[in-house]
């Protein structure tokens, strides 16, 4: 049996390129101090702690959350230590609402870190391992010919992409915790920002930041003696595909569709676009936006952009995304599937300050990793059902 | 609280060098065909799968990425990984079973230790700032702790070869292992110390392999397995990351662990235990009396694949159950430095 469970409270630190004033542990426990005083809690009200990061290779330390068991509180309780690539926040808030789904604990501290400034990711992204297609030269590199891919298979305009990067960063402006903050960027500022990797500009990128974010979950009589408003979890879902394999849509990847399809039928949900008030969504380039409201169901197949370029999906729009920024303001690579599920959370308990959307009482969170290959999501809402 | 079993157990032989890549994949296909050939499940009747593994043994980033290679991931699978030992995907899929989202799963763990240089590859496990700079490094850490112990009164260097002789003789049963044979204590004392008072033979061996065990829930495990090895208690604990700030001849975590799974009752153990020292102080800190057989597989001295070999220790205490050689068993995972971090699993038979 299902045991409900509800986001307690939120915390997310200062995200910038460089923290070289804190450690690592100082870094995770800016946000986790944040997160106890949202839920009104301290760390002895914590019976387990699930970290997620990236790879290890992004910080030099294996297994960091050993060293960090007694910042987090850890020490003679449970820790675990999730992993699932880019996707790895997400399966953060996952695991952790899992155990108290599952009626294991109480309440939950999830914790997911990135310090990208403490080694150099785009390095350990560009290893050559045997018999594994290289990333050449990070991320970008690996989904531009995917975001070609889709321009190409959709017919959308080249400046949907640019109008993303003008929506999230402006969005960003009014998040306090945002790496980039840009309120004045424009449509032209950013398709004249020099190419990266053919169609994505160096604007529509996703920077590189210092930043964690964690979020506490605990069971029902824990939501319900909780002080303030809790975002109930009415849905969790994780799905998996290989990197490569003949067939692969790395456009529209299944494991991303079956993961939403089995989301939507968890938390009820049977039209998505017009259910769902606001959602946060793994945007690391702006054109993943639209590919993502296609594959995730907001858009039929090959319209996504046009929910962009109608301006649907801005704060006041029908179907509001990334209202806080998203990734491509902030990306402490481990932290920002968590901040996306935190976002969703803060939304419907009414806490996101100026990227407030009215009236949000169902929201999204989504992170994908790897090779467009691991899917985690959660629908959070104001009410248990 | 659902009733979940461990129906099925396999591993890779425990070999000091395999000559596949660093992603596990040719050492889990046969293992994933064995695990499912025992207890009659197709790839799809899976319902969740989760992995342990760690970049930094497999010397690059996502190692795990590519694992998912060996089953086939299409159409897509309900999957997770930790960055841990095998034992903790154990634990996220029993939670999973547990939340009733699945019925079935099947965690793994893998690890290819001949790929670097592995007590320098622990190192880096320590405290970034103060502590992994000056790399002291995992086989020096655990001679600290032995050399407190003999101080202490709590072990001699005998009983750790007596540890030794043990373990190579029982898994003289175990076709899998690494290590196994006849040796003599005397022998053993006569030869040189690696890291004083640590001589080879309290030390595990370097080991590539994969381990893979599979859980089913209430009537899926009893169709699926004729004795099935029942979970009555799995916790797990971590103690401070701070060598200083610990007692190095306790393991509160491995003792909190224990007493919440229910580890006195158990009638056979296998023991995650790198050291034979390490054995002794586990005995002690689960409350494990003369009467209980330890390590009857041979346990990780007689191979100790990374991140498998804990998850390996809960499907050798499962297989005994199953086999019908115990009616209660544990099986015990550690990680980290000195026995930082510690699991138990208790099964028993019904």
């Amino acid at each position: 049996m299902k045991h409900r469970a509800a986001v307690l409270g939120t915390g997310q630190t200062q995200h910038r390129s460089k923290r070289p004033d804190v450690s690592i542990a100082g870094l995770c426990r800016e946000a986790v101090d944040r997160a106890l005083a949202d839920a009104g809690l301290g760390l002895a009200d914590i019976d387990a702690v699930v970290v997620g990061k990236a790879p290890d290779l992004f910080e030099g330390v294996m297994m960091p959350e050993l060293y960090l068991a007694d910042a987090l509180g850890a020490v003679g309780k449970p820790l675990l230590r999730v992993h699932t690539a880019g996707s790895v926040g997400g399966a953060t808030g996952n695991v952790a609402a899992s155990l108290v789904q599952a009626g294991v604990h109480r309440r939950v501290l999830a914790v997911a870190f990135e310090k990208q400034s403490e080694s150099n990711a785009m390095w350990a992204l560009s290893i050559a391992p045997p018999f594994s297609m290289p990333l050449l030269a990070g991320a970008g590199g690996y989904f531009a010919p995917h975001v070609r891919a889709y321009i190409r298979r959709s017919g959308a305009p080249e400046h949907v992409g640019a109008m993303v990067a003008v929506k999230d960063r402006r969005n960003g402006a009014r998040n306090q915790y945002a790496h980039l903050r840009q309120p004045d960027i424009t449509l032209e500022s950013v398709q004249a920002s020099p190419m990266l990797w053919d169609p994505v500009r160096y604007d529509e990128t996703c920077p590189s930041s210092d930043g964690a974010c964690a979020v506490v979950i605990g069971d029902q009589s824990a939501a319900e003696a909780a002080a303030g408003p809790v975002a109930w979890i009415r849905a969790t879902s994780m799905r998996t595909e290989p990197t490569m394999f003949a067939g692969k849509d790395h456009v529209n990847p299944r494991a991303g569709a079956d993961a939403a399809a089995a989301l939507w039928q968890q938390a009820g949900i049977t039209d998505p676009r017009g259910q769902i008030d606001v959602a946060e969504i793994y945007v690391p380039f702006s054109w993943f936006e639209p590919m993502w409201l296609e594959n995730l169901g907001f858009a039929e197949q090959g319209k996504g952009w046009q929910l962009t370029e109608s301006g649907e999906t801005e704060i006041g729009g029908s179907i509001p995304i990334n209202p806080s920024g998203g990734v491509l303001c902030s990306n402490p690579i481990g932290a920002s599937g968590l901040l996306r599920f935190a976002e969703s959370a803060m939304q419907v308990m009414g806490k996101a300050g100026d990227h407030q959307v009215a009236g949000a009482r169902t929201a999204l969170g989504h992170a994908y990793g790897g090779g467009s290959q691991y899917f985690s999501m959660w629908v959070v809402a104001d009410t248990p059902d | 609280m659902t009733d979940v079993a461990v129906i099925g157990f396999a591993q890779a032989p425990n070999v000091r060098r395999t000559d596949g890549t660093t992603n596990g994949v040719e050492m889990l296909v046969p293992v994933f065909q064995q695990v499912l050939g025992q207890t009659g499940l197709a790839k799809e009747q899976v319902g969740f799968w989760c992995s342990g593994s760690s970049d930094y043994l497999a010397g690059r980033a996502f190692s795990f990425v590519s694992a998912v290679d060996a089953i086939g991931a299409f159409p897509p699978v309900m999957e997770s990984h930790v960055e841990m030992d095998g034992a903790w995907a154990l634990y996220e899929a029993w939670v999973k079973i547990l939340t009733g989202e699945a019925s079935t799963a099947l965690a793994y763990g893998f690890g290819k230790s001949s790929a670097g240089l592995l007590r320098r590859v622990l190192a880096l496990q320590l405290d970034p700032y103060v502590v992994a700079p000056l790399w002291p490094d995992s086989v020096s850490i655990a001679a600290l702790q032995a050399r407190l112990g003999i101080e202490a009164g709590r072990w001699t260097e005998e009983q750790m070869a007596q540890v030794a002789v043990r373990s190579r003789s029982a898994a003289a049963g175990n076709p899998a292992a690494q290590l196994s044979g006849t040796v003599d204590v005397a022998e053993l004392l006569s030869r040189p110390y690696i890291a004083d008072p640590l001589r080879a033979h309290d030390c595990a061996p370097i080991t590539d392999g994969a381990a893979a065990v599979v859980l089913a829930a209430g009537d899926v495990a009893r169709e699926h397995c004729a004795r099935p090895a029942w979970i009555t208690g799995f916790e797990h604990r971590i103690d401070s990351g701070s060598l200083g700030a610990r007692d190095l001849l306790a393991a509160p975590s491995a003792a909190a662990a224990g007493r919440a799974a229910g580890a006195g009752t158990v009638d056979t153990a296998e023991l995650h235990s790198p050291f034979t020292h390490q054995e002794i102080l586990l005995r002690g800190e689960l409350g494990l009396g003369e009467q209980v057989t330890v390590n009857p597989s041979g346990g990780p001295l007689s191979g100790n694949p990374m991140f498998a070999a804990g998850l390996a220790r809960i499907g050798s205490a499962a297989a005994e159950i199953m086999a019908g050689r115990a009616g209660r068993a544990l099986g015990h995972a550690t990680s980290g430095p000195a026995l930082q971090q510690n699991l138990v699993c208790v099964m028993e038979a019904r």
